[in-house]
């Protein structure tokens, strides 16, 4: 298998010739294919009313909340979907859904 | 009569010629749930592994969908790969049908064509493979048990194509060819080894060297996944042909894409697929004694659809008969007759052309039902026309 510049294919920088047979890629390879560019609302977090429970990283069907130091979490722009359950979750109300 | 011969020649069922070739190729993975008319198939290829004259493993699977899903994983890891089905177990495949072919895993399958339910019926007719047309497979389809076992070892070399690797079906009429026993031809084992020897898969799964399989392709790169798989498509014709040819240095048999009997001068011809052809060309010879300008048109290779050759053997052809042994309810015609028109749509040329739809359920075809048509068809050039586009062979109006 030839080696194939992923962020190329994410980039959007190729045609059905130059793609890796069937999808075959060498991993690890998700990272770089960004699947965001799908969300209508993005969450964003008002950290002052934040409490560190991390329902919220629970919760996130596509780990898209990141754990920083000390329990302090954020949003990973680049494969949150904007399916709103972090927001529904958040039992402070801290994360809202803003349009895109 | 010496040894040699008497190795060669053999009587079989379809079946069990199926499962002679699949043993004689040397698989390593049989992964099958068992399904009239394909039963004998599987039953023979585990008797061979328990009786130590396979070195495979037999999976016997909880239903067809998790067959063909074993399949793949043993595909992609390199090992050479059968499996078989029949009528509801390949529609219960289905979704598996596209992975297979997508993930381009090689893998050989006998279908023992059956009608669908309900109502409940066994035997044979075209409703399972033409369900499964546009998965992605490379649709075989076999006139006699002689050509079941050729294909069935045809069909390994072809989907293994480096080129390729793209799944193939071997279809043969349930009951008529499955259940039949006919004499046959058989190559010995050395020669089957030579003919397809164990290539590795180049993408093999290597826990060393990992590859991410059947990954996720948004609207931004799916449809270039589909366009490279059509490619592939594309190149199966070449490679069917280069197989057919190194076959018959072997076998001494030749294959095409399309069987054409006496269609060169003819004015009429039948169109079929499946074991109905060998009824026709019994017949045509028949009307030809009569000088009557009669030809049959067998499809060996049905998808990729031979549209090229075929209106080449139609040229010059006033009267065309599809035969349909499957439809599409609610549709312009049977499956077959819907590809015909196409082609020759697509090509300018407009003879007479009716559909036949006939066998269903396992409905018998007779000569006297061939010989039937054949006089539709020499009516039809007279009267410039049939009487209808499609008839319901032999239902009782
Ligand atoms: S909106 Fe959905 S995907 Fe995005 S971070 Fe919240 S839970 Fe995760
Ligand atoms: S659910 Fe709300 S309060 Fe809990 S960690 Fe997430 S943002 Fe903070």
């Amino acid at each position: 298998m030839a080696e194939v510049d992923v962020k190329k294919i994410a980039r959007g920088d190729f045609t059905w010739r130059s793609l890796p047979l069937a999808a075959m890629i060498k991993v690890p390879t998700s990272l770089e294919y960004k699947t965001s560019d799908w969300r209508i609302e993005k969450p964003e977090i008002d950290q002052s009313k934040c409490i560190k429970c991390l329902l919220c990283w629970i919760y996130c069907p596509d780990m898209s909340i990141k754990r920083l130091d000390e329990g302090r979490v954020e949003v990973d722009y680049d494969f949150c979907k904007g399916c709103g359950i972090c927001a529904e979750v958040c039992p402070t109300k801290a994360i809202k859904m803003v349009e895109e | 009569m010496s040894k040699l011969e008497y190795v060669r020649k053999m009587a079989l069922m379809g079946d069990e010629a199926v499962a002679y070739a699949v043993k004689q190729a040397d698989v390593d993975v049989i992964a099958a749930y068992p399904i009239t008319p394909q039963t004998i198939i599987v039953e023979r290829l585990s008797k061979y592994v328990a009786d130590g004259e396979l070195n495979a493993s037999f999976i016997q699977a909880e239903s067809e969908h998790s067959a063909l899903s074993i399949c793949i994983g043993s595909a992609l890891a390199g090992a050479r790969t059968f499996t078989s089905t029949a009528s509801q177990g390949l529609a219960l495949m289905h979704e598996v049908l596209y992975i297979a072919s997508s993930m381009r895993a090689p893998i050989v399958m006998a279908i023992a064509n059956r009608a669908l339910n309900s109502p409940l019926n066994i035997h044979c007719d075209h409703s399972d493979i033409m369900g499964a047309r546009d998965t992605g497979w490379i649709h075989l389809f076999a006139n006699n048990v002689q050509q079941a076992y050729d294909l069935t070892l045809m069909a390994f070399k072809i989907s293994e194509d480096p080129d390729l690797l793209i799944p193939v079906s071997v279809n043969l009429d349930g009951f008529i060819l499955t259940h039949s026993i006919e004499p046959l031809e058989v190559l010995l084992d050395e020669e089957v080894h030579q003919f397809i020897p164990h290539e590795p898969y180049p993408h093999e799964i290597d826990f060393g060297n990992p590859l991410a399989y059947g990954v996720m392709a948004l609207p931004d790169t799916y449809m270039e996944f589909k366009r490279q798989f059509q490619e592939a498509m594309l190149k199966v014709p070449e490679v069917f042909h280069k197989t057919t040819r190194e076959f018959y240095t072997i076998s001494g048999r030749t294959y095409k894409s399309l069987t054409s009997y006496f269609t060169e001068d003819a004015e009429a011809v039948v169109i079929a697929l499946g074991s109905t052809v060998e009824t026709l060309k019994y017949v045509a010879r028949k009307f030809r004694e009569k000088n009557i300008k009669v030809g049959v048109l067998g499809l060996t290779m049905y998808r990729p659809f031979p549209e090229k050759e075929i209106v080449k053997v139609l040229e010059n052809v006033r009267c065309i008969a599809v035969l349909d042994r499957a439809y599409s309810y609610g549709g312009v015609g049977g499956p077959l007759y819907t590809d015909i028109l196409a082609s020759l749509y697509k090509n300018g040329m407009k003879p007479i052309v009716a559909d036949f739809v006939y066998g269903l359920g396992g409905r018998d075809f007779k000569l006297t039902d061939s010989e039937e048509i054949f006089r539709k068809m020499m009516k039809a050039i007279e009267c410039n026309g049939f009487e209808r586009d499609i008839y319901w062979w032999g239902v009782k109006e």
